[in-house]
């Protein structure tokens, strides 16, 4: 099946199938995900928005092989994603940088951990130092820099690391809104650059729509993907604009449907 | 520690002082640590001059025998000018046992906090032993080694081997899991971690348990010299109680206070320089 898929279109980056998910708390069975499908192609800026508990933060780690599906399968250049690994990287929400390690060092840690030479990492760091605007706390630690800094650091660590795919699991959310706009815009900035495929979950709408070609839906219980939206605004978006208007009335509306049913 | 979080302009030359209580300076500081020991002399100095106790001698002549004591030339009796040799005695149990007892629980605590099959095996050994007080373990230590040094030595080891190794396992299993995540997503796995995440991020712990075992160190060298060896602090303390002569008694435990005081501070010091980068790591 998959055989005569992959002669007809070219292979996805990210191929979800039928990926389902369950944790056990205790005796509770939780069905974290169940029967999701999605397909990513390169180079596209992906958001996964839904009410919380619906799986988005689950679909992303087994995406970058934290964790593996209960069933179904989850394909990386139609080969499974069994681990992780340096192609993959993720920002997390927290940042999770490497407390004792500078900026520089935080942001060496992939490419020596891929045995570059010292060259090579000092020129990678470099690179990747100024591309996020850090040159004048190259040698800070993490403790000393601001949560936007942060944040800047764990991008620049995961493109340091040559990663096609970039997972962020609501990596500006504890951001405030100037500082998160800002980092939004370089986002872009970057990701038209490089050409990367992004994965991004979010909570707010008006994030997603800002910066997404596609805006997947998920509702919970048990987490499912819902929809999928294309969205062909052109870039930069006007947040003041009537189609960004009209298409965050639309979106808004799918995610309190669930909202409602779940109280129901 | 450089203060690299002002992004301010390069006019802004001085770092910005610390807004805290009046601030009077390194001297102000110093003036007011030392305002408790000051009146605890005074207290001292009126208490034997006043004749309100003839069991201890007075501050002058305290000062007097410790001169004695550390450069002879005064009352030239057994103790004039042998400080030195005490001190070296002393601190050579003390920092032998100290690091032996570091290479042995740094290794097992490691073993403990990460391996399952070791932690299963041995944390609860070590949660036995551990409730018994080190000073229990003299009257044992004199049976197996003799009254002497290696008594001694033993139970400095036994002093600093808890701190050390409880720490050493607090510090290494309380790892950050986002860490090891964020370290494979990196490429570096299994093994490789060892060194280059779960080693830095129990540093702040591992310290932790050196300095406090260090300080046990020298808690314990006193009880252990009082066994009969001929030398070591702990060993002129107890002589001094029984010929009777108290300022003895009194300068070796200043000096004990003293050394113990400026290890402490040299420990410290490599602490604030390794952990610079933990903002929960104070000097
Ligand atoms: N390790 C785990 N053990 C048990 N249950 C888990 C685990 N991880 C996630 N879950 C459960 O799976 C469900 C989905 O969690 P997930 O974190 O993916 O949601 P989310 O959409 O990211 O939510 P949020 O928006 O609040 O971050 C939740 O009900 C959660 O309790
Ligand atoms: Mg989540």
């Amino acid at each position: 099946m998959a055989e005569t898929d992959t002669l007809s279109a070219p292979l996805p980056i990210i191929d979800i199938k039928n990926v389902s998910k369950t944790f056990w708390l205790g005796e509770q069975k939780i069905e974290a995900l169940s029967g999701a499908n999605l397909q990513i192609r390169k180079g596209e800026f992906i958001c996964l928005i839904g009410a919380s508990g619906c799986g988005k933060s689950t679909l992303l780690r087994i995406m970058a092989g934290f964790e593996q599906p209960t069933s179904g399968e989850a394909l990386m250049w139609g080969k499974p994603i069994t681990e992780p690994g340096p192609s993959r990287g993720m920002v997390f929400q927290d940042y999770a940088l490497f407390p004792w390690l500078t900026v520089r060092n935080n942001i060496a840690f992939g490419p020596k951990s891929q045995g570059r030479s010292t060259g090579e990492v000092k020129e990678i760091c470099d690179r990747f130092i100024e591309m996020v605007g850090l040159q004048k706390f190259a040698n800070a630690y993490p403790h000393q820099l601001s949560g936007g800094m942060r944040q800047r650091v764990a991008i620049a660590r995961v493109l340091a690391n040559d990663a096609e795919l970039v997972l962020m699991d609501e990596p500006f959310g504890a951001l405030d809104a100037m500082t998160r706009e800002r980092l939004q815009d370089e986002l872009l900035d970057i990701w038209e650059r490089t050409k990367l495929t992004v994965v991004f979950v979010t909570h707010a709408i008006e994030e997603a729509i800002f910066l997404a070609d596609r805006v997947v839906v998920m509702s919970p219980g048990p987490g499912r993907i819902d929809s999928d939206n294309h969205l062909t605004l052109p870039r930069p978006r006007d947040v003041a604009s009537p189609e960004f208007n009209e298409i965050r009335r639309d979106l808004s509306g799918r995610l309190h449907s669930h909202h409602a049913k779940k109280a129901a | 520690m450089v203060d690299m979080t002002s992004s301010a302009p390069a006019a802004e030359t001085a770092p910005p002082r610390k807004a805290s209580l009046p601030y009077l300076g390194k001297a102000g500081d110093f003036a007011l640590a030392m305002i408790v020991p000051g009146l605890l002399l005074l207290l001292w100095y009126v208490a034997t001059t006043q004749r309100w106790t003839r069991l201890i001698p007075t501050p002058a002549e305290t000062a007097e025998y410790m001169v004695d004591f550390a450069f002879g030339g005064i009352y030239d009796d057994a103790f004039s000018a042998t400080l030195h040799i005490h001190l070296l005695a002393s601190m050579s149990r003390v920092y032998g046992g100290f690091l032996l007892a570091a290479a042995v629980a740094l290794p097992l605590g490691l073993l403990i906090g990460r391996i399952p099959l070791a932690r299963k095996t041995l944390d609860p050994f070590f949660q036995l032993m551990r409730p018994i007080p080190v000073t229990a373990w003299l009257p044992l230590s004199m049976i197996l080694f003799g009254l002497g040094a290696k008594s001694a030595f033993s139970l400095v080891f036994l002093g600093a081997f808890y701190p050390i190794l409880l720490n050493t396992i607090f510090g290494v299993k309380n790892v950050d899991p986002k860490l090891f995540e964020a370290a494979s997503m990196l490429g570096c796995r299994g093994n490789a971690q060892f060194f280059r995440v779960v080693l830095p991020a129990a540093l702040p712990s591992i310290f932790t348990g050196l300095r406090l075992g260090l300080g046990l160190a020298w808690f314990v060298i006193v009880v252990g010299e009082m066994t009969g060896v001929p030398q070591g602090l702990g060993a002129v303390i107890m002589d001094g109680r029984t010929l009777s002569r108290t300022e003895l008694v009194i300068c070796g435990m200043i000096v004990i206070g003293i050394v113990g005081y400026l290890s402490d501070r040299i420990v410290m010091m490599i602490g604030n320089h390794l952990l610079r980068w933990s903002p929960t790591h104070h000097g």
